[in-house]
């Protein structure tokens, strides 16, 4: 299988902080890649330096071989991305959203089209064509930005949290989208998240992060036999430890998060 | 260019769904033009200075261009808090190419801004000596538009919330505007106010489209320009430069 993604060494330090620790992993194409971590553990900083947000401190990064830090117009239009929080333009209707996007990454006016619709018609969104994005559900958005990030036709889809804050029900269908599209269009995905029954369903492979390294690589099922746990949850656990991680977190944002663990236990 | 272009669009489509920030950025012109220039004009009058709103309208169309520039530049506070700013930074464009399709949206939708202000001087007797100058005054007021949209760019590339906004307002626009002459003329001046006068870039506007309207220059039309484009050219570097150095 030919690598899509391809990190040796990759380190990340901010002053004294190394947030990302010599980092090493390979995705190979067309496979639905999960990177799981705590919070604070290195991931979505390791996915600025996959999306020429941030340059790597030391090591080598190729996106379908060519290098972010080097080529990063090239490699802008190779991937495309879902950002953790929402990224659309709320007093733009749903089509002019698509439209911007296919201009800004240079789509030819009738590519555009027919594009958005393809895509469009492929999430459910067809009917809401010219629907104010401000008026639509959290679950409509998420799938508009699903369909946005592979108007250009990436290579390679990268997803941070895509399902975050979303029912059981929506997580579900945004999951069956994604497979269909990565199915029709044989795109590479590098996503993350939290919910690990999620992971288990949808992840060809997984790499678990924590402190900056990687502490484990493999299908869900090497995983739970390799630490011997009955979920990937309880092997996730295994990995990583009971210990609540808000490396950057606020001290107020910390005991928020103790509070709320535990109020679980009791 | 098609990024430009499409970012270009992007700020004039916003600008004309809200209706309720073009009614609201009229009232205050339409304000001072009314309170001002018929409370003080009689004053004006017997000072010997000739008809007050003549005066005035052409500072009350810089005020409106600067608010709404300014305005529109530091909406990119709004976009990062909205998340759109990070869909523009991991396009295919370079940066340069945002900060312009971003700046000359907003000072189109500050030019649009003046003009109806310009209309509704009109409505209140304000008369263009010669419809011919009408082009050398659109010269100048996109001049101040491109100047203060430029200007609001680079200060909201600086800033990481809403709290700085109403502090730009009130220690940048506010004083600006009070110190560029829109008001007052600037014959007899304490020589304080008249350095203050002179240190306001949008003084410059002011005097080109009044002396341009008026036939008066303070400063004189060359000067005005030169001033206006230099200070324009920097803005824009120093706002694509600040923006460029953002990080999502």
């Amino acid at each position: 299988m030919m690598p899509m993604i391809e990190a040796h060494d990759l380190v990340k330090r901010f002053k004294s902080f190394t947030a990302v620790d010599h980092v090493s992993f390979m995705v190979p194409e067309g496979v639905v890649f999960g990177f799981l971590g705590p919070n604070g553990a290195g991931k979505t900083t390791t996915i600025k330096m996959l999306t020429t947000v941030l340059a790597q401190s030391e090591g080598r990064l190729l996106i379908d071989g060519h290098d972010p830090v080097t080529e990063p117009l090239l490699v802008r239009r190779l991937f495309g991305i879902v950002f953790q929080d929402p990224s659309l333009d709320d007093e733009l209707t749903a089509a002019e959203n698509m439209e911007l996007h296919g201009a800004l990454y240079g789509l030819p006016r009738s590519q555009r089209r027919e594009r958005t619709e393809t895509l469009l018609r492929l999430v459910g969104l067809w009917d809401r064509l010219d629907t104010y994005v401000k008026h639509l559900s959290g679950g409509m958005k998420r799938r508009l930005e699903i369909a946005r990030a592979l108007l250009h036709r990436p290579r390679v889809l990268f997803l941070d949290e895509p399902t975050v804050g979303l029912d059981p029900q929506t997580r579900i269908r945004i999951w069956e989208f994604i497979r269909a599209m990565c199915r029709d269009e044989r795109v590479t995905v590098f996503f993350t998240t939290h919910y690990m029954e999620e992971v288990e369903r949808v992840a060809d492979r997984i790499a678990v992060i924590d402190h900056g390294r990687i502490v484990a690589e493999g299908t869900a099922a090497a995983l739970r036999q390799q630490t011997g746990a009955k979920t990937l949850e309880d092997a996730f656990i295994t990995l990583t430890g009971r210990n609540i991680r808000e490396a950057d977190a606020d001290p107020i944002d910390r005991m928020r998060a103790l509070r709320q663990a535990s109020g679980i236990r009791r | 260019m098609n990024a430009i272009y499409i970012l270009w669009l992007r700020q004039l489509k916003r600008y004309a769904r809200s209706r309720a920030r073009i009614v609201a950025s009229l009232g205050q012109p339409i304000l001072f033009l009314l309170a001002l220039g018929f409370g003080l004009g009689p004053t004006f009058a017997r000072a010997g200075r000739g008809d007050y709103v003549q005066f005035l309208a052409p500072g009350i169309i810089a005020m409106s261009i600067l608010f709404m520039a300014v305005f529109s530049g530091i909406e990119i506070i709004w976009d990062r808090q909205f998340g759109f700013l990070k869909e523009t930074l991991v396009a295919p464009v370079s940066r340069l190419e945002i900060v312009l399709g971003r700046t000359l949206g907003g000072a189109t939708v500050a030019l649009i801004q003046g003009l109806i202000v310009f209309i509704v001087c009109l409505a209140v007797g304000f008369r263009l000596p010669h419809p011919l100058l009408l082009p050398a005054g659109l010269a100048f007021m996109a001049l101040v538009a491109v100047m203060c949209t430029a200007a609001g760019t680079a200060l909201g590339s600086l800033m990481h919330d809403m709290q700085g906004f109403q502090l730009t307002m009130n220690l940048v626009v506010l004083p600006l505007f009070f110190f560029s002459s829109a008001l007052f003329p600037v014959a007899n001046l304490p020589e304080a106010m008249w350095l203050a006068v002179r240190l306001d870039p949008l003084s410059y506007g002011v005097d080109g489209l009044r002396g341009t309207i008026t036939g008066a220059f303070a400063f004189g039309a060359t000067t005005d320009f030169a001033v206006l484009v230099g200070l324009a050219a920097i803005l824009l570097t120093t706002g694509a430069y600040l923006f460029s150095r953002m990080e999502v």
